[in-house]
C-alpha cells in the first residue's frame, strides 16, 4: 500500500452563497502529525464533516488510500473525533464502546486497554449521562482508538475542557503521536498545534493559504534581541550587516530582523570585534502564533 | 445480521423501549383475555367466547384485525428510535464510526422486520390457542383456511412502520413525528370529504372512494376491514331487520400492492433523505 492515506480534490462546499469550502486539494500521507488550522469559521469543521462522510461536497472530490476503500470502509479503519463527543447516554461507556466495536467490526479486546489509556477503566460501567465534559472527551478518544487506527480525525479536542482536561488530552495526543499513528488536528490553538504538529494547514475563508511543515511557515530566520549602553552605536553597526533586514527599538530593546541566516556566535564575534558589549543577547524565533497572524492578516 | 444485531443492541440498551417492545407483546396475548368476558345480569348469560368470534376460520380476520390496532404502540417505538439518532446526534457519530447511510437505515428496517415477524408469529399462535378452545369446528382444513389474513397483517404492520419510519427521518422529533400521524390521518379524511363532495362533478367516472383507496393510512385500513358485521350473531339481527347487505371482507389483492408500493416508497424517500440531508 502506498504512502497516501487520504486525498481531497478541489472539494468544495457552499451553504446558499457562502462557500464555506473552497477548492480545497489536501494529500494526507502516513506518518506525519498535521495540523489543521484557521480563524473559527474557516471551513475546518466542515472540511471534516466532507471526508467523514456526513456532509455532502458540493462539488470535488476526496478519496482514501487512492480509492482502494470506499468512504465508509475507510471510516471503520480510522478514527475521528468531533466537536462534541456523542454517544448513547443511557448506555454505559464500555457498551457504547461495544457498540462502536461492532459497527467497525473490530473486536472488543481492546477495549480495556483503551479505556485504562485515557483513565475510565474505573468508571466503565456508569453510564454516559453521568460523564464531565471532560470524561465525555476522553471517552471519546477511547473510542477513536478502539480499532487501532491508521488516522485519527481531531476536530477541536480541547475545546471546552478546563486546563487539566486540555493538558490531558494533549499528553494523549502526543503519546499516541509517538507510537506513529498519523494524526490530523484541528484547532484555532495555536500552541496546541506547534507542540504536537510537523505539518501545517492554514484555510482562510475557505480557501487553502498555506501548506507545509511547521518551521517552515514563514521564511523567517528570526531575530535577536539585543540591549547595550550605546543603544545608537549598536542600532548602525547593525544596519551594515548583510544578514539583517530591520532594526527597530522595542522595550529598550533593539529587535534585530533577519533576512538571511545569522548565528549566535557568529554575530557575538562581531560585536566583540566592533568593541560593542551587551548587557542582553537572545535569539528568538517567532511563535507559530506570530506567523499565523501575519500569515493570516497579510 | 449485523445490522440487525446492531439496532437490537441499540434497543435493547434502552430501559423505555425495552419496556414498550415488551409491552407490546404482552398486549397481544391480552386479546386473551376477551375470551373470559361474562356478563351475568338475571336471565342474560352473555359469554363473549361462545358468540362465534373465536370460531375458526373467523379468528384469522377477527384476531389480526384486534391486535393490528396495537401497531400504534410499536410506532411510538419506532419514531423515537430515530428521534433519539438525531437528538442525542449519535447518527452522525454512527456514520463517522463507518456505517454507510444505506446500512444505517437497513438496520432500522430489519429491526422493523423482525418485529412484524415475531408480532405475525405471535397472533398465530395465540389465534390457534384460543381457537383450539373456543372453535366449533376443528377441522385441519378449516382451521388453516383464510390464512390470507395473516399475510395481510404482516404487510400493515410493514406499511404502518414504514411510514412511521419516513416520519421519522423527515421530522427527527419523535413526539412531532406522532403528532403528524395523527394529522396526516385528518387529512386524509378530510380529502375524502372534499372528493366525496365535488370529484364525481368533475371527473365523472371517478368516485371518491376508488381514488381514496390508494391514500396511504386509509389503504392500511383497507388491507383488513373491520369483522363484527361479519359475525353470524350481528348479521342475525341485521337479517331479522331486514337491511341485508352484503360486503366483501376479503382481503384484496390490490389493496396489498397498494401498500407494498407505498412501503417501497416511504423507504426509497428515507434513504433519499438521509443521502440529501448534511449532519
Amino acid at each position: 500500500m502506498s504512502n497516501t492515506l487520504l486525498q481531497l480534490d478541489q472539494l468544495s462546499k457552499s451553504f446558499g452563497n457562502l462557500k464555506a469550502v473552497d477548492q480545497l486539494s489536501i494529500t494526507l500521507e502516513k506518518g506525519n502529525v498535521y495540523g489543521l488550522l484557521g480563524p473559527n469559521g474557516s471551513g475546518k469543521s466542515t472540511t471534516l464533516g466532507m471526508i467523514l462522510n456526513v456532509i455532502n461536497p458540493t462539488s470535488g472530490s476526496f478519496s482514501w488510500c487512492q480509492g482502494d476503500l470506499t468512504t465508509h470502509g475507510a471510516l471503520k479503519k480510522i478514527g475521528a473525533i468531533i466537536e462534541r463527543p456523542n454517544f448513547y447516554p443511557y448506555m454505559s461507556a464500555l457498551q457504547n464502546l461495544r457498540l462502536i466495536c461492532k459497527i467497525k467490526q473490530c473486536s472488543y479486546e481492546t477495549i480495556q486497554e483503551k479505556l485504562i489509556l485515557v483513565g475510565l477503566w474505573e468508571r466503565r460501567h456508569s453510564k454516559f449521562r453521568t460523564f464531565s465534559l471532560g470524561m465525555k472527551q476522553r471517552l471519546a478518544i477511547a473510542a477513536a482508538l478502539v480499532n487501532n487506527p491508521d488516522l485519527l480525525i481531531l476536530d477541536e479536542p480541547t475545546n471546552g475542557l478546563d486546563p487539566e482536561g486540555i493538558h490531558q488530552i494533549r499528553k494523549l495526543i502526543r503519546t499516541i503521536a509517538e507510537l506513529g499513528t498519523t494524526i490530523l488536528l484541528a484547532s484555532h490553538l495555536l500552541d496546541e498545534v506547534e507542540k504536537v504538529c510537523n505539518h501545517v494547514i492554514v484555510l482562510k475563508e475557505g480557501v487553502k493559504f498555506y501548506e507545509g511543515p511547521v518551521d517552515e511557515i514563514s521564511q523567517s530566520f528570526g531575530f535577536f534581541e539585543l540591549k547595550t549602553k550605546d543603544q545608537k552605536a549598536l542600532s548602525q553597526f547593525a544596519k551594515t550587516l548583510p544578514e539583517v533586514k530591520e532594526v527597530k527599538l522595542e522595550n529598550n530593546h533593539l529587535k534585530v530582523l533577519l533576512k538571511a541566516e545569522l548565528s549566535e556566535d557568529v554575530l557575538s564575534k562581531k560585536l566583540a570585534e566592533a568593541q560593542i558589549y551587551t548587557t542582553h543577547f537572545v535569539k528568538k524565533r517567532p511563535s507559530l502564533e506570530d506567523q499565523f497572524l501575519t500569515l493570516i492578516q497579510s | 445480521m449485523r445490522l440487525l444485531s446492531i439496532e437490537l443492541y441499540k434497543l435493547w440498551h434502552n430501559r423505555i423501549s425495552k419496556i414498550l417492545i415488551f409491552g407490546y407483546f404482552i398486549l397481544i396475548f391480552s386479546i386473551a383475555i376477551l375470551s373470559t368476558i361474562k356478563v351475568e345480569i338475571g336471565p342474560i348469560n352473555f359469554h363473549l367466547a361462545d358468540q362465534g368470534i373465536f370460531n375458526f376460520p373467523y379468528i384469522w380476520h377477527f384476531n389480526t384485525f384486534m391486535i393490528g390496532l396495537l401497531k400504534i404502540f410499536f410506532a411510538i417505538i419506532i419514531v423515537a428510535m430515530i428521534g433519539n439518532e438525531y437528538s442525542y446526534k449519535t447518527l452522525k457519530q454512527n456514520l463517522i464510526d463507518g456505517l454507510s447511510k444505506g446500512e444505517f437505515l437497513r438496520s432500522k428496517v430489519y429491526a422493523i422486520l423482525a418485529f412484524v415477524g415475531i408480532s405475525t408469529l405471535l397472533v398465530f399462535i395465540i389465534s390457534l390457542i384460543l381457537g383450539g378452545i373456543y372453535s366449533d369446528y376443528n377441522e385441519l382444513q378449516i382451521v388453516f383456511s383464510e390464512l390470507e389474513y395473516l399475510f395481510a397483517y404482516a404487510v400493515k404492520l410493514f406499511g404502518f412502520f414504514s411510514f412511521c419510519l419516513f416520519l421519522g427521518l423527515l421530522i427527527k422529533r419523535s413526539a412531532f413525528a406522532l403528532g403528524f400521524l395523527a394529522l396526516w390521518q385528518v387529512i386524509e379524511g378530510i380529502f375524502y370529504g372534499l372528493m366525496k363532495w365535488k370529484l364525481s362533478d368533475l371527473i365523472p367516472f371517478l368516485s371518491a372512494e376508488q381514488v381514496f383507496q390508494f391514500f396511504p393510512l386509509n389503504a392500511l385500513g383497507n388491507l383488513i376491514k373491520e369483522p363484527f358485521s361479519r359475525l353470524s350473531a350481528v348479521q342475525n339481527i341485521v337479517d331479522q331487520i331486514g337491511e341485508g347487505f352484503s360486503k366483501d371482507y376479503g382481503i384484496s389483492i390490490l389493496n396489498i400492492g397498494i401498500v407494498l408500493v407505498w412501503s417501497a416508497l416511504f423507504l426509497w424517500w428515507s434513504y433519499l433523505l438521509l443521502k440529501k440531508r448534511d449532519l
